[in-house]
């Protein structure tokens, strides 16, 4: 798998400052090596952009508010009514994606609206709209005040960094629903008897999916997460690199996935959005672009990667993924997928995204203007993502059902 | 023969009167209705499709707005708000008349025909990120 690089990341970065970096994108590239051939291309080519944008639930920030007079330590805390998570310090707070908001009644009248949770209060945090902080505390010599409540924007927090345990999975699941009524998921409302479906990556965009062996990206590769450079700081969680693979290597189901960080204050709100799931809850969608460096022709060819050729295992979410039979239906490429209609066992079903292949196609051209003009460099990892992990299931059996 | 998509709105006043059935009888056309919202004592509204002659029309809605009715046909009573919209296409498979559709399968952006849209509410309830709305 290994081969000597013929380009370092010292050089691409030379060329990057230098602008004389070249560029394509994840898109761009299948044609440009097709017609150029590889070994030709392998010399031309820097850097190759990939992205992607959707809804990544494990996601959340640490805020830092600074001390009141008299000083608080919080122990309890909401954010426009939406619980943060209090004990980490006296005024560090962690805003998670799928909280959801206080008096929301969720299910109670199904299937629920989740108009606002903590992605709705993320997407404003970076919009640098006004919210409402609530804190409360038991009081202590050193911190006496028992509650504190105002308003605030990120331009009055210390710190608001974004710290997402898991996003950029690697492929997804593709939901159908063969049962006899409407369910409501995180991947969207599906019909009964298998009348629609809706898959959740980029495709041939997506970032691991153009580096399968976690050859470029790794722990400490430089990001761009929603206009702020970031980092991937560890692997993500459920990290399961051990999964079924084509003959290319492409996982043909969730496989890797990334933990990435980047401060809020240097986000644009249009790459980060609040996310109502009817009858499921809240999340986050999130603008993500990775850049692969072409240190060699087998990381240039498997960048090359087409919708065609990247398959995702179609799932019955009404009774094999909540039950997990492990059964697949079938398989189908992204470029069916894409098309708008699919074949399931002999029916013509209509198809339908999560995740915004538009927004993924945008953010890879941002980023790749972004190197060509000198103000992106790229940075070695410092550590490789594991390559042969699974992911265990918890052994508890839970006795009470909806 | 025409068709026109209106969207009326009228004080408490009108919203007493059989006004649907006088475009029916008086002027011979055609009425789809596709939501309406009457209530005593509120403002009211209604979206509905007429087709007929060209000048039966023109004179129907000279009548509508005889009897206090505004009458607008800019089909504005579901908004598509393409700022908010992150062309994820979740919606697509829910509107009935591909009002909303994949306009480029190659960019996958998402357009909103409003004149194709019958008002039946689906991608408000299904849109995750509240681009599309009513105005009533």
């Amino acid at each position: 798998m290994e081969e000597a690089a013929v380009k370092s990341y010292e050089q691409i970065n030379e060329r990057i400052a230098a602008g004389k970096a070249v560029v394509l994108t994840a898109e761009e590239v299948s044609d440009y090596v097709e017609k150029k051939g590889l070994e030709n291309a392998v010399s031309e080519i820097d850097v190759v952009t990939t992205a992607t944008f959707g809804p990544m639930c494990s996601s959340g920030c640490f805020l830092n508010f600074g001390h009141t007079t008299p000083k608080i330590r919080m122990t309890e805390a909401w954010i426009d009514d939406v619980s943060a998570y209090a004990g980490i310090a006296a005024v560090d707070l962690y805003l998670g994606a799928t909280q959801i908001q206080r008096g929301d009644p969720a299910n109670l009248y199904f299937p629920g609206e989740f108009r606002y949770g903590g992605g709705h209060v993320i997407e404003r945090l970076v919009a640098g709209r006004e919210l409402e902080l609530l804190a409360r505390s038991y009081a202590t010599d050193d911190y006496p005040a028992r509650e504190v409540r105002g308003k605030f924007s990120i331009r009055d927090l210390n710190q608001a960094v974004m710290v997402n345990p898991r996003n950029c999975y690697q492929n997804y699941n593709v939901a159908i629903n063969c049962s006899e009524k409407t369910i409501y998921t995180y991947l969207g409302v599906l019909k009964p008897k298998m009348r629609n479906l809706a898959y959740c990556s980029a495709g041939q965009l997506s970032p691991l999916l153009n580096d399968p062996f976690y050859e470029t990206i790794g722990i400490g590769t430089s990001i761009w997460l929603a206009g702020a450079r970031g980092h991937v700081y560890a692997e993500g969680t459920q990290h399961g690199s051990l999964a079924e693979r084509d003959a290319n290597g492409v996982p043909m189901e969730g496989a890797g996935t990334l933990a990435l960080t980047a401060d809020m204050k240097k986000m644009r709100a249009e790459y980060v959005r609040g996310v109502s799931l009817k009858g499921y809850g809240v999340s986050l969608a999130l603008g993500v672009g990775v850049p692969i460096p072409i240190i060699n022709s087998q990381v240039l060819r498997r960048t090359t990667v087409r919708d065609r050729e990247i398959t995702a295992p179609v799932i019955d979410y009404s009774y094999d993924y909540p039950e997990k039979t492990g059964r697949i239906i079938t398989r189908l490429s992204y470029e069916e997928m894409k098309s708008g209609k699919a074949m399931v066992e002999g029916n013509s079903v209509e198809t339908c995204s999560v995740s915004s292949y538009a927004k993924a196609r945008e953010i890879a051209e941002i980023l790749k203007s972004e190197i060509v003009s000198g103000d992106f460099l790229l940075s070695k990892p410092t550590d490789s993502l594991p390559r042969e992990k699974k992911v265990s299931p918890l052994k508890v059996t839970p006795d009470v059902r909806r | 023969m025409e068709r026109r998509k209106l969207l009326l709105s009228f004080e408490k006043e009108a919203a007493e009167k059989a006004i649907v059935c006088e475009l029916v009888r008086r002027f011979d056309l055609g009425i789809n209705i596709f939501r309406a919202k009457i209530t005593p004592e509120e403002r009211g509204y209604m979206v509905l499709d007429v087709t007929g002659e060209s000048d039966a029309l023109r004179s129907g809605m000279a009548f509508l707005r005889s009897q206090n009715v505004e009458v607008d046909t800019s089909a504005k009573g579901v908004c598509w708000n393409e700022s908010l919209c992150t062309h994820c296409t979740s919606c697509v498979n829910h509107c009935p008349t591909r009002a909303l559709h994949v306009s480029d399968r190659g960019e996958m952006r998402m357009s909103f025909d409003s004149n194709e849209c019958v008002e039946c509410l689906a991608c408000i309830k299904v849109c995750p990120f509240g681009a599309c709305s009513s105005m009533f």
